[in-house]
């Protein structure tokens, strides 16, 4: 069981990267596109607790830094990704999360992982990107992920829910 | 964490007044005993050190190593395996893509195309206000032209995917290869101007970075006077995304809506000369840096990047039609 959920999580993340590399530019407003990985580490982490999440937002990141066109110093999505399953799955606490909940530990995660990645950026000094295009690029993403969420979240906390070994065994 | 906090507490208190009628407690109990987390949730610290620390390793692999980094080999087989995943999802989204300009332009589409067979010349002009089919054809017309007048042979190709802006780095895919003949560090162009240089391929596709990139840097020259400068992106896709021109002669000032073409190099590496870029914009002048510095909007438009070209050497042999020098296909 676990390893049929270890795969179907990646191959939900593989789909979510596609989505959001391919597709999701033709809506992309000045090239920001809603982070689909990241909501899918969200989802994983309100169901399956924060130790899933982090190892899933890690395999996650490493997809983002590597598949093309990424160009950026490999490990900075990963972090960022890590971080977001250990703050998303911090706040899952033996409860189904309300809407409300979902939606506030989205916009938590979704502002904390770009956040640290565009941080990441600055002490590596990968890109060389001013301060209010950085703020910009947050705010927007922040919004495209709450907007997203409903499109989303339900359906990738229904898949990993489903995927829970103890209720297949009761 | 007082964020977390707080957050958590709300939930905490509907859990306790929806516990005695939910089933699923018992469940969540022993799910988290056989995940090895304590009473609060909390993943092990063993683990969080370990991916934390994985990051940390991969990322100074990958800074310290440069071009030759340990993280290549690994980009080029997630490109083996996700180029064409994006290329076969780019081709079926494309149609749906078109539709709103399709119909916007039904009536006139219909009207023209007894007029397109006959006159598909000088149809070719009006081409760009027309509907999606034609304005791909005009895409391929001006590539065939680009190549007539720049004397290299170019494989077209079409971008397949874009980096997110959250990425902070202006790359796309594009779905040629190395079986079209793409190298490294070759010049991709589309109709209007230089867009960008190759930085790595698979066998299928290759991944460009923009020149609106804020690490890309573009040798340019003034085309009215040929003094030579040199290009930088400001790492901004949209309305601002325009490029800084810092001209090697402090004393020459350019003048606005002048053109800046590639200034290129000896082997025609990672730019080939004479591209048209963009034209001057403003001029500022810096006291402190002594240096006058010019802000270039560039020819394409970056937001709509679909059909381009990769300059190849002539003669090279390619999975796909090339656009020859002389504006043949072959």
């Amino acid at each position: 069981m676990s390893a049929l959920r270890a795969f179907v999580a990646m191959v939900a993340v593989a789909l979510a990267l596609v989505l959001q590399v391919s597709v999701f530019p033709h809506f992309a407003w000045d090239g920001i596109v809603p982070n689909l990985c990241l909501l899918v580490v969200v989802g994983a982490a309100l169901t399956r607790g924060a130790q899933f999440a982090m190892v899933l937002g890690f395999a996650a990141g490493l997809l983002l830094d590597l598949a093309p066109p990424a160009d950026h110093v490999a490990g900075r999505w990963a972090l960022a990704l890590v971080v977001v399953g250990y703050v998303a799955g911090r706040v899952r606490q033996d409860v189904t999360p309300t809407a409300t909940g979902v939606v506030a530990t989205v916009a938590a995660s979704s502002f904390v992982g770009t956040s640290l990645f565009a941080l990441s950026g600055v002490i590596l000094r990968d890109p060389t990107i001013a301060f209010t295009e950085l703020l910009q690029v947050i705010v927007v993403a922040v919004l495209w992920d709450i907007l997203l969420t409903p499109f989303v979240l339900p359906v990738v906390m229904t898949m990993f829910r489903r995927l829970e070994p103890d209720r297949a065994a009761v | 964490m007082p964020l977390l906090d707080r957050m958590r507490t709300p939930l905490a208190r509907l859990d306790r007044e929806q516990r005695p009628g939910r089933v699923r407690g018992g469940r969540e109990r022993r799910w988290r005993v056989s995940s090895h987390t304590d009473e609060r949730g909390r993943p092990p610290t063993s683990l969080v050190v370990a991916l934390v620390l994985a990051c940390a390793a991969l990322m100074a692999l990958d800074y310290h190593g440069g071009t030759g980094s340990p993280v290549e080999p690994a980009r080029r087989a997630m490109g083996e395996v996700f180029g064409p995943v994006e290329v076969g999802t780019t081709a079926v989204i494309r149609p749906f893509v078109a539709v709103p300009d399709w119909f916007q332009t039904h009536d006139s589409m219909r009207s023209d195309i007894d007029h397109l067979e006959a006159e598909n010349a000088r149809l070719l002009q009006q081409v760009h206000t027309a509907g999606y089919d034609r304005n791909k054809l005009a895409e391929y017309e001006g590539l065939t032209a680009a190549a007539d007048s720049l004397g290299y042979a170019l494989v077209p190709a079409r971008v397949v995917g874009l980096g997110p802006s959250q990425s902070f780095s202006r790359t796309v895919t594009i779905d040629a290869g190395s079986k079209a003949g793409l190298q490294p560090d070759m010049t991709v162009v589309n109709n209007d101007g230089l867009v960008g240089r190759v930085l790595r391929v698979t066998r299928t596709t290759a991944t460009v970075l923009l020149i609106l990139d804020a690490d890309s840097v573009v040798g340019a020259r003034i085309g009215n006077d040929m003094k030579v400068g040199f290009l930088r992106g400001r790492g901004v896709l949209g309305r601002d995304g325009r490029l800084d021109l810092e001209l090697v002669d402090q004393s020459v000032v350019p003048a606005r809506d002048d053109v800046v073409v590639t200034w290129g190099s000896d082997s025609g590496a990672p730019y080939v000369s004479g591209i048209p870029i963009g034209r001057v914009t403003s001029v500022f002048s810096s006291l402190r840096e002594t240096s006058q510095r010019a802000v270039i909007q560039p020819y394409v438009d970056f937001g709509a990047l679909d059909v381009v070209g990769v300059v190849v050497p002539s003669g090279t042999t390619s999975d796909r039609a090339v656009i020859e020098a002389d504006g043949s296909l072959r």
